[in-house]
């Protein structure tokens, strides 16, 4: 006989699962509008993030229930503390691709740019990150997970590429000012939603392993 | 998907300081049945160590062999149980139970007797005579056990007309009145109500530090709120021992993350 209790933790990881194929779909979306100048697309992107957020709520309330409730313990506590956070961690990866729309429909006001500098290098490499970190915590797969914590670094070191390459930008053509702010923040929320992705594998890897790997904690 | 995490081996925690008790390959037996099977772990002074487990998995045997109890309800054991490095056999029961009081699940105070002679039944069986002796120490127990602010305007009532939950802590008053060094609690709460269950608990948490305790519960948030180790039995056995943090969020045995998460049979 299935527990109950087992009925409302399943529940609670298909809909983080639901809450994480919305959220991506936003993301690519949102890069979509970019990389093709989409603005229909962009507004989509911001219109549809109510639905993640409502999401967010429906989670936090079922685990605030399950911890009254329940009292969980080994395995299920695991779960629970690693779910909790990869809901806060979907939603602030909405939140990205909002921000990332409204960079989309800034950059549209202004003649199509030759180059996106970075930008499409990282696109590749976040979403590749975004996809092995929701299926890393679907199939519960540790070893995926920690692929992911090994792409962040390069994530990191295109933002700062593409920081500088806007900085010599600007200097020599101050009427790049705006679209070259839009460029710094889509590479910003890009290399924001990397990080958050490994934040949800190192919730995955606590999960299956009950190992703190956050801040180079097995290096300790 | 937690392969990695469970490992085999059932004792994990280390002792590198005090050990009060120790158990080594205990078996027990009620005529040929068998209730415990090959149970080796050591109990750390000051600790207070939760056995939890399935009922008929030996927990309650186990506590009774600590202090030869077992063999009073007719049964035997066999394999070696040392207090401070000591055979608990080769000495005398009776002086055995004096330095190994317990605590049982349901409150038994003496019916006929107050509250000041339930505490003082066991100095004046040991020979104290001295009256003030007397009476120090059982304001000293009652004290210990939480109880001399709700009772000291009537000892002289009968340990049976307070409630369940100050029966309980009267019982704990009367094991610590003559001066134990271990304490055997069986369920010690699971007759109370939320309050008096909250007050041995915390009862508990305070006399570790002049006492070590083992505590049989089935209750699992209790042993997770008052032990700093578990052991887990099961069909006579030790499944798994280790720190009670362990044991509640990530335990090395499958089995025992089974039983504390409900997925149990």
């Amino acid at each position: 006989m299935e527990r109950h209790f087992q009925q409302e933790l399943e529940s609670v990881k298909t809909t983080l699962i639901k809450m994480g194929s919305a959220v991506e779909e936003n993301i690519i979306h949102a890069i979509t509008a970019i990389l093709e100048r989409d603005e229909a697309l962009a507004k989509k992107v911001i219109a549809n993030d109510d639905r993640v957020d409502t999401l967010e709520i429906d989670i936090d309330n079922a685990i605030v229930d399950m911890l009254a409730l329940q009292q969980p313990v080994a395995s299920d506590l695991r779960f629970i503390i690693a779910a909790q956070k990869i809901n806060n961690d979907l939603e602030r990866i909405g939140d990205h691709a909002v921000n990332l729309a409204e960079s989309a429909i800034t950059l549209m006001k202004y003649k199509k740019l030759e180059s996106l500098l970075e930008i499409p290098q990282m696109v590749p490499a976040t979403k590749m990150m975004l996809r092995y970190a929701l299926d890393s915590f679907i199939l519960l797969d540790s070893q995926l997970a920690r692929q992911v914590l090994e792409t962040d670094d390069r994530i990191d070191d295109l933002n700062r590429s593409m920081t500088t390459q806007v900085i010599e930008l600007l200097k020599s053509d101050k009427k790049m000012i705006e679209p070259g702010l839009a460029l710094i923040r889509i590479s910003q929320n890009l290399e924001r939603v990397a990080d958050i992705t490994t934040n949800i594998a190192e919730d995955v890897i606590y999960y299956t392993q009950a190992r703190v790997v956050k801040h180079h904690a097995e290096e300790k | 998907m937690f392969e990695t995490l469970y490992k085999s081996s059932p004792v994990s925690v280390s002792h590198e300081t005090d050990i009060k008790l120790e158990a080594k390959n205990v078996d027990a037996f009620f005529g040929k049945t068998q209730a415990l099977r090959n149970i080796s772990f050591s109990i750390q002074k000051n600790h207070v160590v939760a056995i939890i487990g399935p009922s008929g998995c030996g927990k309650s045997t186990f506590l009774r062999c600590l202090n030869r109890m077992h063999e009073v309800a007719g049964g035997t054991m066999t394999g070696t149980i040392l207090l401070d490095g000591e055979d608990i056999h080769e000495n005398d029961p009776v002086h055995l139970r004096r330095r190994v009081g317990m605590v049982f699940q349901k409150p038994n105070p003496f019916p006929t007797m107050s509250i000041f002679d339930n505490v003082a039944a066991g100095l004046r069986l040991n020979g104290m005579a001295h009256k003030n002796h007397i009476a120090e120490t059982v304001e000293r127990s009652l004290q210990q056990a939480a109880l001399w602010n709700e009772v000291k305007d009537s000892l002289s009532k009968s340990g049976m007309s307070i409630s369940g939950g100050q029966q309980q802590r009267l019982c704990i008053a009367r094991a610590l009145a003559v001066n134990p060094e271990v304490i055997l609690m069986d369920e010690p709460a699971s007759a109370l109500d939320p309050i008096s269950t909250a007050k041995i608990e915390e009862l508990i948490y305070e006399l570790k530090k002049d006492y070590t305790i083992v505590i049989v519960t089935h209750n699992m948030q209790q042993a997770a709120r008052v032990s700093d180790e578990t052991a887990f039995f099961y069909l006579g056995e030790i499944i798994e021992f280790d720190n009670t943090k362990k044991i509640f969020t990530a335990p090395s045995i499958k089995q025992t993350e089974d039983y504390v998460t409900g997925r149990f049979g």
